[in-house]
């Protein structure tokens, strides 16, 4: 099923076809078990969430009027890059998923949610929910894997550009946003030769994110720092109040950016995690789709602030396993999917975030190096593949 | 004049910036939620019990209300077990009150989700979201010289807006009105309070005791029936019968009736997708989704992941009932309701459904 098979021990050589599909099972009743709790806790808790996160915002930019002072630009940076973490990850990433499409309110849908990013929300959903998602770990079929730009798995071809690929991790994860924005653009593909850079529909989606670009950037370095001009006149220094507010503007950017990337790298890159091979997922089962989501996902472990700030992605074995159920939930759900992962003898890859991110960036500097040794040739001990039902 | 509009306008365009990308209204609202001039809601300000299974809510409209007609209704939006489910409910209140406020009056019907949440869970504070006041069941502009009022149940709720508003107005007024037992009338007391000064004939009828009121019946009851302008709201099946006896009587100009729509949808096995903007309209079998079946019937379908998702094959279904192949958990959406986006390709359809493609 997977490139598992070239590992020195394959972590799925011991289930069975029966077991496979027995997972699948279990988890669609831990999936049934939770959708029919959803309801008003869920409600109440995205609706308290964007009412602590618009307070936040609020209130953080009052007190960046007067970013002229060294600790009012203090506080409010802190509060702005928290209520940004809480923007993109809490809310935005679980709502973009249709988490809370159920509660049927027009104003907190997957179709109508814009969030504080350079990626347009609709492009994203693309990219992230239908490619990444379905994808998960499958190389070259995940652009997540390596976001296209760095080898990380052993079975990718070396080229001698993949070592500079600490560099480009690292301008990545400041300019995450802008990243993510290219990312979902598929740049590098489309930019590459001149009929798909003048495809209309590659050019109408340019043209979504500039204007999205422009909008935020007017937002973060020209409306807000010019209101806190006035302050600046009064007490004799608009140009340091303008600049104060802006940079305090881009520091909070910049922090949302390296958190998020942090999080993001935790979920599918640390050791542990396994990728799969373009033709290992024909014709998948439902039981193997999970497996492969089992398999492919990493958590960070935690305290209930830190699953909360990293939007639970904190549970990205559980996220992935449920895409679409309220992520509030997932801290609820892991014991019974861990027992799982115990039960059929899986590994469940979970660890503190310093170490999760230890392990990432280890890979990333690991395998911008070619391979020292070869890579294992296909072992065929595979299980059995079930046969494909007969054509009715 | 186009000067200052020009200005405004760029004012506002600046505000938006400030709030991007989201619109200012969305920050107005963890403030002031009813201030926000794009979604219409209402606060409950009073909860007041009429009977054992009627409450009143006396609610404060936001911004861009319009007052309702006596006899008109509201569709209120309410968030059960936080899914936002949609009904109608006839304004009980008397029009213009110079307090701005309304009231509903919520009768507990058997199996009814919303009307039993209101009942139980309706406190002071909590919001609504709330529709402009509709229909045409209403008192004209000339108030009649002699009035027929014949109601059943929760029936009772828009004639008493119209009596509370205009009462004063008509000399003559005869109401008929059927409920289970003496304490199940909706507004009891103030209806016989009204019948002993004068101000109107009521004529009780309780069903338990005196069995279904049948429309022969009414001839006994109010002998000038077809002399008098007439409105009738309650069960369809009353309705059904009030209407052929006055079209049997050639009165029928004279009947204006108010039916509660039924909403009850079950959940059986495939139904029919009809896209209404496209005009096909296929069977679908059980256990097929609706995307597959659209695909087959030549409907230009959204799709994606094909696997419940990424959401990119949502449609909005207007009507309908729907079942999540995966999980067989049934969403319903009745007429009363915002149209719900249904992701086609985990849906099957479990009976009729009207989509919006």
């Amino acid at each position: 099923m997977t490139t598992l098979q070239r590992k020195d021990v394959n972590p799925i050589a011991h289930l069975t076809p029966e077991d496979i599909e027995a997972i699948g099972v279990e988890l669609d009743a831990i999936r049934d078990e939770f959708i029919a709790k959803r309801g008003e806790t869920d409600a109440n808790y995205i609706r308290k969430m964007i009412k602590i996160q618009r307070r936040l915002e609020l209130s953080s930019r009052a007190v960046l009027l007067f970013s002229l002072f060294p600790p009012a630009w203090i506080l409010g940076t802190v509060g702005l890059s928290i209520s940004k973490i809480l923007e993109n990850m809490e809310i935005g990433h679980n709502i973009l998923h249709g988490q809370y499409d159920f509660m049927r309110d027009p104003k907190i849908h997957s179709t109508t949610w814009e969030w504080d990013s350079a990626s347009p929300a609709e492009q994203w959903k693309h990219s992230h929910n239908e490619l990444h998602h379905k994808y998960t770990n499958v190389v070259g079929r995940d652009n997540d894997l390596g976001y296209g730009i760095m080898r990380v798995d052993e079975q990718q071809k070396w080229v001698p550009a993949h070592l500079g690929q600490p560099l480009y991790n690292f301008v990545n994860a400041i300019f995450f946003e802008y990243g993510i924005a290219a990312y979902d653009l598929e740049l590098g593909r489309n930019l590459a030769t001149k009929k798909r850079r003048n495809n209309p529909a590659f050019r109408a989606r340019l043209a979504q994110v500039g204007r999205k670009i422009r909008k935020q950037m007017a937002k973060d370095y020209v409306i807000h720092p010019l209101l806190s001009v006035p302050v600046g006149l009064a007490f004799g220094n608009p140009l340091g109040a303008f600049l104060g507010t802006l940079s305090a503007n881009a520091v909070a950017s910049v922090v949302r950016n390296l958190w998020s990337h942090s999080v993001i790298m935790c979920g599918h890159f640390p050791n542990g995690v396994e990728t799969f091979e373009r033709t290992s997922i024909t014709g998948e089962t439902r039981g193997e789709w999970y497996l492969r989501q089992m398999l492919g996902s990493a958590n960070i472990s935690g305290s209930k602030l830190m699953h909360i700030m990293t939007g639970n992605l904190s549970h990205q074995i559980e996220h992935h396993l449920f895409p679409d159920l309220p992520a509030s939930r997932y801290a609820e759900i892991a014991p019974k999917v861990r027992a799982l992962f115990e039960k059929y003898e899986l590994n469940y890859v979970t660890g503190p975030l310093p170490m999760q991110v230890a392990s990432a960036w280890a890979k990333v500097f690991r395998l911008a190096l070619p391979n020292r040794e070869k890579a294992n040739d296909i072992d065929h001990a595979v299980p059995p593949r079930r046969p494909e039902p007969a054509a009715v | 004049m186009p000067v200052t509009q020009k200005l405004r306008n760029g004012a506002w365009r600046v505000v938006e910036l400030i709030t991007t990308p989201v619109v200012p209204a969305d920050y107005l609202d963890v403030i002031a939620p009813l201030r926000n001039p794009h979604v219409l809601r209402a606060r409950v300000e009073a909860v007041r019990p009429e009977t054992d299974k009627a409450v009143t809510l006396v609610l404060r409209p936001g911004r861009n209300w319009q007052p309702a007609a006596p006899g008109q209704y509201v569709r209120l939006g309410v968030d059960v077990d936080g899914v936002r489910l949609w009904r109608a409910y006839s304004v009980s209140s008397a029009a213009g009150r110079a307090d701005g406020l309304f009231t509903v009056t919520v009768n507990e019907v058997a199996d009814g989700l919303v009307s039993s949440y209101l009942r139980k869970n309706a406190r002071r504070g909590m919001l609504l979201t709330l529709d402009l006041p509709a229909g045409d069941f209403v008192l004209p502009e000339r108030r009649p010289s002699k009035a027929l009022f014949v109601t059943a149940g929760s029936g009772i709720t828009p004639v008493m807006g119209m009596l509370r508003s205009a009462v004063h107005e008509m000399p003559d007024v005869v109401v008929v009105h059927s409920a289970r037992t003496e304490d199940d009338v909706v507004f009891g007391s103030e209806l016989r309070e009204l019948n002993k000064q004068g101000r109107i004939r009521l004529i009780e009828r309780h069903t338990r005791a005196d069995g279904r009121l049948k429309a022969a019946d009414l001839a006994e009851l109010v002998p000038d029936l077809f002399e008098r302008e007439t409105w009738a709201c309650g069960p369809g099946d009353m309705l059904d019968a009030i209407t052929e006896h006055w079209a049997d009587a050639g009165a029928e100009d004279r009947l204006h009736v108010e039916r509660f729509r039924p909403t009850v949808l079950v959940a059986g096995d495939g139904g029919t997708a009809a896209f209404e903007r496209s005009g096909i309209e296929t069977e679908v079998a059980a256990g097929v989704t609706i995307l597959d079946a659209g695909e087959a019937a030549g409907q230009l379908m959204p799709s994606g992941c094909r696997m419940g998702i990424c959401f990119k094959c949502v449609l909005p279904m207007r009507e309908g009932i729907v079942r999540d192949v995966r999980d067989g958990s049934v969403t319903t959406v009745t007429e009363l309701d915002e149209p719900v986006l249904i992701q086609t390709c985990i849906s099957a359809a479990a009976g009729p459904c009207r989509l919006d493609a």
